[in-house]
Formats: structure tokens, C-alpha cells, sequence
């Protein structure tokens, strides 16, 4: 009998909380998260809703649940992205070795000298700002993240007696990917989509608060910080409360990933 | 001059002591000086090259002039010019130049650096943005040191406003191609120093031709952010704001003694442009039902915080010649759906709208989305980078159904005559109009033809007309002599001074 | 001189990528649509102006050509000149590092600053209250934008208390004391997530060295707690923490650019991110490349200085 580390159970109640607020803002909202009011533009928090409303009326509490879909799903999709073409590009190095090997890593050292925001600018500026754009940035950039975790991961894997032995029974390298070394390591893998979706979701933030983001309406924390920017003397909620649910969102997944390590591997110090 | 990163934390203590002072080094009326905000940074500071409106906000009147200039009214005055005369036919202009005026470097004025300027501007390899407002200049001559004549292919009533713009300031022959980092013109200021991204430090010119400025320098400053604008102001760190940035920024001013906050006129009109040669708005019926699913007061309300005044054509309300056409479609989403029944789309509308990446255009557009949905027409909106993506896409390629942007230029109604433009609007009709405001003989034949034009705009509806952006300056209210109204997007120091 | 060889096979490598990277960057950027003589000029100008500015900006030379002038350019010192400014970009760029440069530091040693005794103090008794403090810290740190923490500041401290400007730089002819302070509102935003990552690495790697063996003779020995700690186990806590330093550039580099717009600094990411948008297409190019260059020789140098630092992994690379 394991006991489950606290910050697995915490980190997972929060992401299950987020998810569940993403899923539910497709069928029900507070209010409708895109119907203006401006009679009631500003409110402040309980006075009209409990997170109040934003500079054309709308419900903060509504954008919020909704951003969280656009957040989760961009943050989400990309990492997939790239995980999946990172640890396939990272797995294939290990495998190959030689000159194969030193290209993945070099294509991956040359990814890696481009700062993630300013790659995702450019991006924006030939492809157009939205959702695609964002979620291709932020791929693009988890791909050598995960080439490196899964390369790290696969070799010693690949030095391990059954390993010589399954080649010396005539097992081609692919098959021994899938069959020895992919299980192996998915435990790392799976640490790092926790922890690279928190991230992404940071990402997705700095790329809509620079309007390289979704297109309105489409709710977005990022953005919704960035149009408050003007209001933060005279409408404070606005700047609070898309920050805190950011950083609620990062922190679960954070905490989940730390979870998911203490429980794959608890020989390692949990905070390393 | 950076301070060793570590000694740096450890005296941040001390720092953050010393900081609740009021910041030094920030000029004002101490040293009798005034620092302004400009929100966007010019590519150069040559008002005759390249970004005219940016770099004409920094230096026209300030350190370059012209043959005629704009007041604060938006009157035509003499400038390096003392007067001139139209000949009968219209197609001759000759001017009277003044005596005894040099540029900065000492290089005298006179007619063949006149001409040498007005020449510059139409040659084969001119890089000045708006020559196509001067290309009715046909012939330049100088008969005398003192004396410009003006031959023009046909008689022009607008020609003489255009020569008091920015982009017709005159430029000495010897330094106009390095005038873009080293301006050198014959206004009261000249330029010290260009801090790039940051400032533009202009002090007086010494031996200015005309009455010396009162002030002993001025900068500007570039400050893009309305938050950061206000600030700034706050601070001490500007004195004047002549147009802030966002207007939800502009009420806690209005009530602060120490400031003079005014809503001025401005030449801004935001439009939303559809592309007319498009199905389906190349149906007049559906433009004027979008019109009408616009309650331009909410929109106003929402983006403007109140302060900004509906149009219902191409013209600011600051423009003399203003009609007022609001009515012509005012805000019946009913009606709106009858009409675009009567198109055949009574099932719904789809399109797409593209939005450049602006806070203010970003806005309305959200608001109008919401607008459209009432009569079931449904726009998807596309961010478009602006300005490079959003020229490329709206403005070369025309590849857009709707669109939306500010018209800062005043007096550009004649866009719409023009072959090539973005909306892709085309009218006999139109064209006459703006061929009888050029060939008006007589000031009020040329109010009624510009009258006509807006009418026939309001009417064919190739854009939606919103919103006219007032001009909300605010300043340190020790100062005298701002230009509250924008006639010309500028900002002329040349007046200013600090009281008590 | 396997050791010379090494370095020599380590530059050409790093010379490959950055060849590779000038690529990829001269083509994101010439295929991004948007013409800089148009938007120089304006929606008013003419075809025949257009074509003016291009060629004397020199738009209208083939692709290659201009990669290889650029290129060419770079390789003698020579940055080009910047279309919209007029000026030589070099010129712009060290105007603009004399804003991010102090700013990255401060922010840098502010982090260094918080997470160094931070995560000591947590590692001298894990579980205890500062630990927990310290992993609170650590967490929440790693889960706020920089640009938030940065609006938070303005928010709370500039418009709050009044005791820092809200943004923008008075330039270092204020005065140092004035510069600097325009920029430690700037540079704690930046620092937070900073410390936040580096007070985790410190905590992880005192707790791992002093639970070896040769801390525990020197404790045997009958050095202190803090003798060991000073002597013995900082020296060699430290190679992680500047290894993550490292590492971290690339994301102080895109902090900066988050940070200087929501301050309104004039650094060099505000200057990237407005070429780009007027399509300044050489100073892009520019910025980047010089980006890149500073995040490859970190990663180098973060290797070169384990190489030299840590004798255990002499013999393995």
C-alpha cells in the first residue's frame, strides 16, 4: 500500500477543477460569457456577478470558465504536439546513435537557441495571430524539450543487459523502442506533459497579452490582462482576477507533475 | 555606467528610500522646458520621407516649416511665404517669399531652395508618401530670389491647404537626405538629440527668423502605452499629452486642478470597410442594413467611454464643411432585417472580419460582432497584424470582406475616388463630386460639393461609418497655449509657455 | 591537445547551428507578409514612390543575394542599417542593451539575492517551517506570468504606495540612482520566477551534497554546520544553480520582452518586437541572431564551466 504524495492529490484536484470548469463552459455559464451590457460595464466583484464585469459588461466570472477551454485546449494541444514529435525525434537518437543522432540533436540545438516568445512572435508575424499560430508556436518549441527528456531517458534504457539481449535475439531497433524503451520511460514522459502544459499555458498567456493570441470573442486569460491594462487603477478586478487563474492553473499542473515524479520514481528527491 | 549587479541588490533598500522624492532629472517649468508624448515613434524625423504623420508630429513647426503653415483654427497662413496670388484661370499660383530667413546650419532661404523642395517632392525617385496630393504641381519656377511660381495642370482649391501640411515643409538642398537623423530646418527648435525608442530633445534655435520661442527646449517622448502616457504625466515626467490614448484614462484628470484636461476636435474617423466589389456587399441593401444593426452611441459609450461623436459619412464633425448624416441609417435592427430580407439573406449572413491588432479596433469590433448577431448575421473575427499584415492583406491585396481602422488624414474623403483603394468602391457619381470640390471657384461651391460627396457616402454606405475620435489632451495647467483641436496631426510647441 | 580538438569540434558545431539558425530566421522573417516600404510610406503612396524606397532600401535584390550581404555583413562587424531609423543597427542594439542588460542583471541578482539563503535555510532542515515557506515560494513562483507579477507591481507599488514609476526610463543621463530605480519594479517581475525556479535547484542540491560522503568526514572532522556549509557544500551546491542560471536565458530573454513592454522600457525586446511590426526586416534579423548567439555560448558556457568545475565529469565527456 502506497500513499498517494499530497501534491499529486492537490495538484490533481485542481487540474480536475479546471477541466471540469473548461468542459462545463461549452454546454453552461453563469451568463453568457459574450453578451455585452454597458450599462453595467466595471462592475466591481458581487455587484453584478461575483467576479463582477469587465469594460464592456460582460461577465468576468463567464470569460473566465470559458478562457479556461481556450487556455487548457491550446496549452493542451500544442504540448501533445510537440511531445509527440519530441519524444518520437528524441527516441529515434537514442536508437540510431552515430550521425543520426548528432543531427536530431544539432536540429534540436538549433530550435533551442530561438527564446520561446520571441519565435512564437515571428511565427505570428508570417502566419497571422490566433489559435493555430499558438498552438504551433508553443509545439514547436516543446519539441526539443521533450527530444532531450526522452533521448536522456532512452539511453541508459538502451545499456541494460535484457536490452543486448533482446538484440543479440535479433529484435530490430524499432521494436525494441516500443517494445523496452517506450514503457520505460513513459513515466518521465508523462511527469514532463504535466509540468510542460503548465508551460504552455504560461505561453498562451504572454502570446494573447501581446495580441498574438485568439481573436476575440474568443475568451482568453492572456488577453483579457492585456485590455485591462488601462483599467488597473479603476477596475483592480480585472488585472486579479485573470492573473489568479493562470496561476491556479499552472500551480495544479505544477503540482501534479511533482506528484506524478514522487510516485514513478521515489528514490528521487521530490523537489529536484 | 551600469552599477555592479550585486552592489545593485544590496542597496536596494537604500534606493527604494530615496524613491518617495519626486524623480530627477524630469524637466519642466524649473528650467523652462516641456516634454510631450507622442505615441508613436517616427521611422525617421523627416516629415517628407517616408512615415509622414509620426515624424510630422515631432518636428513640423518645431523645426521645420513651410511656404504656408495650418493654424490651431485650421486657417491657411503665411509662413516662409508672406502671400501669394492665384492667377484668374486657377492654374497659377505665385508666391511672395520672406527675407532674411536661414536654416539652422546657416544656409539661406530662398526661391531656389523652394523650388529645389517642392521639386524633391514630385521627382521620378521621390520617397514622399503623400506626392500624390502635390502631383497637380506641373511646372516649379524661381524668377527671382524672392518670388515661387506654380504652374498646375488644373486648378486646384485644396493645393494650398496640402502646402501647409508636414509633408511639404521646405528642406535645404545640402542636408535633405540626411534630414531623417539630423534634421536641419528653419523653425524656432532644432534637434539635440534622438535617444531611438525613447526621445526626441529639441532645443531653440538661436537667430530663428521670427518672434524666438518661449520655451528654452522641448522633448518628445515616445510612449505608446495610454496607461504608461498617464503615468508619465502623473509623474512629472511629461507635461503634456495631446492626445491620450485611452479614453478611460481621461476623467480622473478632468477633475485635478493641477491639470487642464480638453476634448478637442479631432480628424480621426473609424470606418469599417467592406469590400464593395465582393458578394455579398456589392449589395447596397446589405451595407445599409449593417449600418443599421450599429447603435453607434453604444459603441461609443463602450470603447470611448462616452467621448467621441457618431458619423454617418467619411467627415469629422471638426471639418467646416461637416454635414450631419447620422440619421440617414440610424440603429433599427429591425429594419436592418428587412432589408437584408429583401437582399434574399434573410436566412443569415457569415463573413469574415478582419481586425488589425489594436486595442480600439479590437474593441469595436467585439462590440459590433454583438450588434450583427441581433439581425442573425454572424462575423468571424480574424486578427490581422498590424500594420504589416493588415496593409498586405486589406490594403494591396483587397483579400477581405470587412475590416476596420481609423482614417487619421483630414480631408481624405477623396479616398474613396481613388482606383485602386481598399474598399473597392466605384462611383460616377462620386468622382464628379470630388472633381467639383477641386475645381471650386468660390468657398461655398466648394462646401457644397464636399457636402454632396458625404451624402453620396452616407447614402452607398461603402463603409460603416461609426465614430469621430475627439482630441482628449491633457496638460500640466501652468502651461499656456497647447493646441487644444487637431486640425493637422501635430504637435507645434512653438507656443507654449509656463505661467506663474 | 584532445582537450584543443574538443573546443575546436564544439566552435565548428556551434558555427553549424548558427548558420542553420541565420537561415531559418532570414527566411521566417523575408516570407512574413507585409512590404517595409509600404508601411515607411504610408496607404496614401503612390506605385512609382514604392518602388523608390524599395530600391533604396535595397528590397529589390534577390533573395539569396541579400542573405548573403547580410551574412557577409555580420561576419565583418558590419550589422546594416536600420530601414525605418535610419541609423545603423549595431548602433541601435547597444542603445537598447544599455536598458535590458542592467535590467536582465538586476533581475538576475535579485533572484540570485532571494533563492540562494532561501533555499539554503529550507535545505538546513527540510520539513520545517522556512522549508515550507520555501516550497510555497518556489510553487507559486513558477506559476504566476512575469507580466502579471509585473501589473501586480504597478498595481500595488506604483500606483499604491507611489513609490516607483509606473514605467518608462528616464535614460542613464538622469543619473544611475534615477535609472536604476525606474528599473527594479521592472526587474523584480522578472526576477520572481527567476528565484522561484533557483530557490527548488538550491534547496535540491545543498540537501544531495551535504548527505555525501565527504561532507560528513568533514563533519566527523569537527568542522560546524555552517563551517561545512560554507567550505564544503556551497562551492559544490553551486555548479547546479548556475547550471539553471544557464538554462534559464532563453526564458529572461522572452521575460524581457513581456516586461519591457507592460513597463514601457526601451530595451532591446520592445525594439524586436516593434521592428517586426513595422517590418524592420534587418534589425529583426539582427535581434535575433544576437539572441541566439547568447543563448548558444551560455549553453556552452554552462558546459565548459561543468568541465572545468566539476572534476567527476572530466573524464566522462
Amino acid at each position: 500500500m502506497t500513499r498517494l504524495p499530497l501534491s499529486l492529490l492537490v495538484g490533481g484536484a485542481i487540474t480536475a477543477a479546471y477541466l471540469a470548469a473548461a468542459l462545463t463552459s461549452r454546454v453552461w455559464t453563469p451568463a453568457d460569457p459574450t453578451a455585452m451590457n454597458i450599462a453595467r460595464r466595471l462592475a466591481p466583484p458581487g455587484e453584478a456577478g461575483f467576479l463582477g464585469t469587465d469594460q464592456i459588461g460582460r461577465d468576468v466570472a463567464s470569460i473566465l470558465m470559458a478562457g479556461a477551454w481556450t487556455s487548457l485546449g491550446i496549452a493542451a494541444v500544442a504540448v501533445a504536439l510537440g511531445a509527440a514529435l519530441g519524444t518520437a525525434a528524441g527516441l529515434a537518437a537514442a536508437a540510431m546513435g552515430g550521425r543520426a543522432e548528432r543531427a536530431v540533436m544539432s536540429l534540436n540545438a538549433v530550435m533551442f537557441a530561438f527564446p520561446p516568445i520571441l519565435s512564437a512572435i515571428l511565427l505570428g508575424a508570417l502566419l497571422g495571430p490566433g489559435g493555430g499560430t499558438a498552438i504551433l508556436a508553443i509545439g514547436l518549441f516543446m519539441i526539443p524539450v521533450f527530444a532531450r527528456i526522452a533521448r536522456g531517458a532512452a539511453l541508459p534504457v538502451w545499456a541494460r543487459d535484457y536490452v543486448a539481449a533482446a538484440r543479440m535475439a535479433g529484435k530490430g531497433r524499432a521494436r525494441i523502442t516500443l517494445e523496452h524503451v517506450l514503457p520505460n520511460i513513459s513515466g518521465q514522459i508523462v511527469v514532463q506533459l504535466a509540468i510542460q502544459t503548465g508551460l504552455a499555458i504560461l505561453a498562451e498567456a504572454g502570446l494573447s497579452f501581446l495580441g498574438m493570441g485568439v481573436p476575440p470573442p474568443s475568451p482568453s486569460w492572456g488577453r483579457m490582462l492585456s485590455e485591462a491594462q488601462t483599467w488597473i487603477g479603476t477596475a483592480p478586478h480585472l488585472v486579479l482576477a485573470p492573473g489568479l487563474a493562470i496561476a491556479g492553473a499552472v500551480l495544479g499542473l505544477n503540482l501534479l507533475g511533482d506528484g506524478l515524479r514522487d510516485l514513478t520514481d521515489p528514490r528521487r528527491d521530490h523537489s529536484a | 555606467m551600469p552599477v555592479p549587479p550585486f552592489r545593485t541588490a544590496l542597496s536596494l533598500a537604500v534606493l527604494s528610500a530615496a524613491c518617495a522624492l519626486p524623480a530627477a532629472g524630469f524637466a519642466g517649468i524649473d528650467d523652462n522646458t516641456v516634454a510631450f508624448v507622442q505615441s508613436v515613434e517616427p521611422a525617421g524625423l523627416d516629415p517628407t520621407v517616408s512615415s509622414p504623420v509620426a515624424a510630422g508630429q515631432v518636428t513640423w513647426q518645431n523645426v521645420f516649416e513651410g511656404l504656408v503653415t495650418i493654424d490651431r483654427n485650421g486657417e491657411i497662413v503665411p509662413q516662409l511665404a508672406t502671400g501669394w496670388e492665384v492667377s484668374q484661370d486657377g492654374r497659377q499660383i505665385t508666391f511672395a517669399l520672406r527675407e532674411g530667413v536661414s536654416f539652422h546650419d546657416g544656409t539661406p532661404f530662398d526661391a531656389e531652395v523652394a523650388k529645389f523642395s517642392l521639386e524633391r517632392i514630385l521627382a521620378e525617385d521621390s520617397t514622399n508618401g503623400q506626392k500624390a496630393l502635390y502631383t497637380v504641381i506641373e511646372r516649379v519656377e524661381a524668377p527671382d530670389a524672392g518670388t515661387l511660381v506654380l504652374t498646375l495642370s488644373r486648378p486646384s482649391s485644396d493645393l494650398l491647404y496640402w502646402l501647409g501640411f508636414p509633408a511639404a515643409v521646405i528642406v535645404a538642398p545640402d542636408t535633405a537626405d540626411t534630414n531623417a537623423t539630423d534634421p536641419v530646418g528653419t523653425g524656432p527648435f532644432r534637434v539635440a538629440e534622438w535617444r531611438k525608442g525613447d526621445r526626441v530633445v529639441m532645443t531653440r534655435a538661436e537667430d530663428y527668423w521670427g518672434e524666438a520661442a518661449p520655451l528654452d527646449g522641448i522633448t518628445a517622448r515616445f510612449i505608446s502605452d495610454p496607461q504608461a502616457q498617464a503615468a508619465a504625466l502623473k509623474s512629472g515626467e511629461v507635461d503634456v499629452i495631446a492626445e491620450l490614448g485611452a479614453a478611460e484614462l481621461f476623467a480622473q484628470f478632468e477633475n485635478d486642478p493641477a491639470y487642464t484636461a480638453r476634448v478637442g476636435t479631432g480628424e480621426m474617423e473609424v470606418v469599417a470597410g467592406m469590400n464593395n466589389a465582393r458578394a455579398p456587399f456589392d449589395d447596397i441593401r446589405v451595407r445599409q442594413a449593417l449600418q443599421m444593426a450599429i447603435d453607434r452611441a453604444q459603441v461609443i459609450e463602450a470603447v470611448k467611454s462616452g467621448f467621441g461623436t457618431p458619423i454617418g459619412s467619411h467627415f469629422s464633425p471638426a471639418s467646416p464643411y461637416y454635414v450631419d448624416l447620422t440619421d440617414l441609417f440610424p440603429y433599427d435592427p429591425e429594419a436592418a432585417r428587412a432589408l437584408l430580407d429583401e437582399a434574399g439573406l434573410g436566412d443569415g449572413l457569415e463573413f469574415t472580419f478582419k481586425v488589425p491588432n489594436r486595442p480600439y479596433a479590437e474593441r469595436t469590433a467585439e462590440i459590433m460582432q454583438a450588434f450583427f448577431a441581433q439581425i442573425g448575421v454572424t462575423a468571424r473575427i480574424e486578427s490581422s497584424d498590424f500594420p504589416a499584415a493588415w496593409i498586405q492583406e486589406v490594403f494591396t491585396d483587397t483579400d477581405y470582406d470587412m475590416t476596420i481602422i481609423g482614417h487619421a488624414e483630414p480631408l481624405d474623403i477623396g479616398i474613396y475616388a481613388r482606383d485602386p483603394y481598399y474598399f473597392n468602391y466605384d462611383s460616377p457619381e462620386f468622382d464628379a463630386a470630388m472633381e467639383a470640390v477641386a475645381t471650386a471657384a468660390t468657398p461655398e461651391a466648394r462646401a457644397d460639393a464636399y457636402a454632396d460627396a458625404q451624402r453620396i457616402l452616407a447614402r452607398d454606405v461603402p463603409a460603416l461609418y461609426l465614430y469621430s475620435d475627439p482630441k482628449l489632451g491633457v496638460w500640466d495647467a501652468r502651461l499656456e497655449g497647447v493646441w487644444a483641436d487637431g486640425p493637422v496631426p501635430a504637435n507645434d510647441m512653438t507656443d507654449l509657455r509656463w505661467t506663474r | 591537445m584532445r582537450r584543443l580538438k574538443r573546443i575546436g569540434r564544439r566552435l565548428g558545431g556551434l558555427a553549424a547551428v548558427l548558420t542553420l539558425a541565420s537561415v531559418v530566421i532570414f527566411a521566417l522573417i523575408e516570407a512574413a507578409p507585409g512590404d517595409p516600404a509600404l508601411i515607411m510610406l504610408g496607404t496614401g503612396a503612390q506605385p512609382d514612390t514604392l518602388a523608390a524606397l524599395r530600391a533604396e532600401l535595397g528590397l529589390d535584390r534577390p533573395l539569396a543575394l541579400r542573405y548573403l550581404d547580410w551574412i557577409g555583413g555580420v561576419l565583418r562587424g558590419d550589422l546594416g542599417m536600420s530601414y525605418t531609423y535610419g541609423t545603423p543597427v549595431a548602433e541601435l542594439i547597444v542603445q537598447r542593451l544599455a536598458v535590458t542588460l542592467p535590467l536582465t542583471a538586476l533581475a538576475t541578482a535579485l533572484a540570485v539575492a532571494i533563492s540562494l539563503p532561501l533555499g539554503t535555510w529550507a535545505a538546513h532542515r527540510p520539513g520545517g517551517g522556512v522549508d515550507g515557506l520555501a516550497t510555497v515560494f518556489a510553487q507559486a513562483g513558477i506559476a504566476v506570468p512575469n507580466f502579471w507579477i509585473g501589473l501586480l507591481l504597478i498595481l500595488g507599488v506604483a500606483l499604491g504606495l507611489g513609490a516607483f514609476p509606473t514605467g518608462g526610463f528616464p535614460g542613464w543621463d538622469a543619473g544611475a540612482g534615477t535609472a536604476i530605480h525606474a528599473l527594479v519594479l521592472p526587474a523584480l517581475a522578472l526576477a520572481i520566477p527567476q528565484a522561484a525556479v533557483l530557490t527548488r535547484v538550491t534547496r535540491a542540491a545543498v540537501i544531495e551534497i551535504a548527505s555525501e560522503d565527504f561532507i560528513r568526514t568533514a563533519r566527523a572532522k569537527g568542522l560546524t554546520r555552517g563551517q561545512a556549509l560554507w567550505r564544503h557544500t556551497m562551492p559544490n551546491a553551486l555548479l547546479p544553480v548556475v547550471t539553471m542560471l544557464g538554462l534559464q536565458i532563453p526564458f529572461l530573454i522572452s521575460g524581457a520582452v513581456l516586461v519591457e513592454t507592460v513597463f514601457n522600457l526601451p530595451g532591446i525586446g520592445t525594439l524586436a518586437y516593434n521592428a517586426l511590426a513595422q517590418r524592420d526586416l534587418i534589425v529583426v534579423q539582427n535581434v535575433v541572431l544576437f539572441f541566439a548567439v547568447i543563448v548558444l555560448a551560455s549553453n556552452a558556457a554552462v558546459d565548459a564551466l561543468y568541465a572545468v568545475l566539476d572534476p567527476r565529469l572530466r573524464g566522462r565527456r
